[in-house]
């Protein structure tokens, strides 16, 4: 019997457990996923729950759930991987043997790297969403905040969702508004990019919307610290910006296995094949969603994309195959825009999200980088496709892996 | 698009950036180091090379990989190339604009 260990039962771990339990021939594979916590989290949720747009128990269910028959869940904490010794040790001693690693440990904040960020304001006046528990004291706070200065902040790239900090600052807009104190609330987004987004023509509608919605940019802001007492946050080059409420998103890392594992890059990234998925050092180590370093975004979607290749390319190494390199980079997000709207951006390695209709070439009925009812309406109704189809590894109808160029407005 | 500098001819992309680094001398470096209103230093010269050999060996740059070089810390590098310095740096070492963006 030969043994495939998967690391992590978040988004892309569970995806991978469900594909490759239908593909690989039981009598000689075992697939054992680990991972430490009980609890699946619907990551997207976790920019409503602030705005009680979402109640607790809409974005949490057991991980088991989602983990088929015959697959081996262990509830345990890793401690390391030894590559040269196909091993992986576990926190309790317990040692597993592998013939094929996948690593989706994901990635998570880690506000102790600016100086002062995790300090007494913390959950006070300084919160972030990008964790359960921040979401869910955010919301706290927002339910009883009397208006001031907000500040929407972002410390460095790479981070999960690089749309989320902007769908945060309009959700805010349209939350205040609906409260009747908008005009109690000055919203500030702060940035360390030129913009307010990553591609040129998605910031400029982007930027656009935030002229409309009145709240002011600050670009170019790379933090050195937060200033507790004073409440305010300094830049390198001794800019400083005043809040009565900072909500930030902490500079994004990789599992800490990596690092202990001599696996990860500065920020415990495992560095990828971008097209392939398998891990540059160890051909029997593949590679999935926010654990690698490739340079995609950090998303569901992505993760789903790279679900649907890696799962054909490790039945191909197991076969003493060549591998595919098909993935592109293919991202696919709702940016939600406040108000009932959002748009849509689908996007890859080499090709920046435009306008256009999505996902029939022409047609729609999704519009691409446009504001609309319908794309918020599909934002929403994704919830449940994650659910009862994303994670299952069913395929998403009229959905292809790799991007489609037809139907998109390039110039 | 080319332009001419320090009596040399050389290529850029529309927002000034080099193209060919083959092209990139002290010389050149400090007259785009002017037209940003900086006069280099050896210190200066210390991290254009790193950002080159950076950039020859095809590691990625970013802001927290300079801080963590060893070469110059972040606040020096902010000291040594006001507001922005690894887009005014990588613009003087003649190498492309980082795309720490994604």
């Amino acid at each position: 019997m030969k043994r495939l260990l998967i690391l992590g039962a978040g988004t892309g771990g569970t995806m991978m457990a469900n594909h490759l339990h239908k593909e690989l021939d039981k009598n000689l594979w075992e697939i054992d996923i680990i991972d430490e916590r009980q609890i699946h989290y619907y990551q997207p949720g976790y920019l409503f729950l602030p705005f009680d747009i979402y109640e607790p128990e809409d974005i949490i269910k057991p991980i088991k759930k989602f983990i088929p028959n015959g697959v081996n869940l262990i509830n345990d904490k890793i401690e390391k991987i030894i590559p040269e010794e196909n091993l992986v040790k576990m926190a309790n001693g317990d040692q597993l043997h592998y013939d094929l690693l996948i690593i989706a440990t994901g990635n998570d904040i880690a506000p102790e790297e600016v100086p002062g960020m995790k300090g007494s304001e913390w959950q006070k006046s300084v919160f972030d969403f990008y964790t359960f528990d921040g979401a869910l004291a955010l919301r706290n706070k927002l339910r009883e905040w009397e208006g001031g200065n907000l500040v929407v902040h972002i410390t460095e790239m790479p981070i999960k969702c690089p749309v989320a900090p902007l769908e945060f600052t309009f959700l805010s807009d349209s939350f205040f508004k609906e409260k009747n104190m908008r005009d109690k609330v000055n919203i500030t987004y702060v940035t360390p990019l030129s913009g307010a987004f990553t591609k040129p023509k998605a910031t400029e509608t982007l930027e656009h919307l935030l002229v409309e919605k009145n709240i002011k940019i600050e670009s170019d802001f790379a933090i050195e610290s937060v200033d507790n007492e004073n409440k305010k946050i300094i830049d390198y080059a001794g800019r400083e910006i005043p809040f009565d409420l900072l909500v930030t998103i902490p500079t994004n890392k990789g599992n800490e296995v990596m690092a202990r594992s001599g696996l990860g890059d500065d920020l415990n990234y495992v560095p990828t094949h971008k097209a392939t998925l398998q891990s540059k050092k160890h051909e029997n180590i593949f590679v999935i969603g926010d654990a690698t370093d490739v340079p995609a975004s950090k998303a569901g979607s992505v993760a789903h994309f790279e679900a649907e290749i890696l799962t054909e390319n490790i039945l191909r190494y197991i076969a003493g195959e060549p591998l595919k390199e098909t993935f592109d980079g293919h991202a696919n997000c709702f940016v939600e825009t406040g108000g009932g709207k959002a748009l849509l951006i689908d996007f890859n390695y080499t090709h920046e999200p435009v306008e256009g209709t999505f996902p029939f070439p022409g047609i729609g009925p999704l519009r691409l980088l446009q504001e609309s009812r319908m794309n918020h309406m599909s934002k929403l109704a994704f919830r449940w496709i994650y659910w009862n189809m994303l994670l299952k590894g069913t395929h998403i109808p009229f959905i292809s892996t790799q991007m489609q160029e037809e139907g998109k407005h390039f110039n | 698009m080319e332009k001419v500098i320090a009596g040399k001819t050389i290529a850029v992309n529309d927002e000034g950036y080099m193209t060919d680094l083959s092209q990139w001398s002290p010389e050149i470096a400090n007259e785009l180091a002017k037209e940003a209103s900086i006069e280099l230093s050896p210190r200066h010269f210390e991290v254009l090379e790193f950002l080159q050999n950076q950039y020859k060996n095809e590691v990625p740059l970013t802001i927290r990989r300079v801080g963590a070089s060893g070469v110059v810390d972040i606040k020096e590098f902010y000291a040594l190339f006001p507001a922005g310095p690894l887009k005014m740096s990588s613009k003087i070492a003649g190498i492309p604009k980082p795309a720490s963006c994604i």
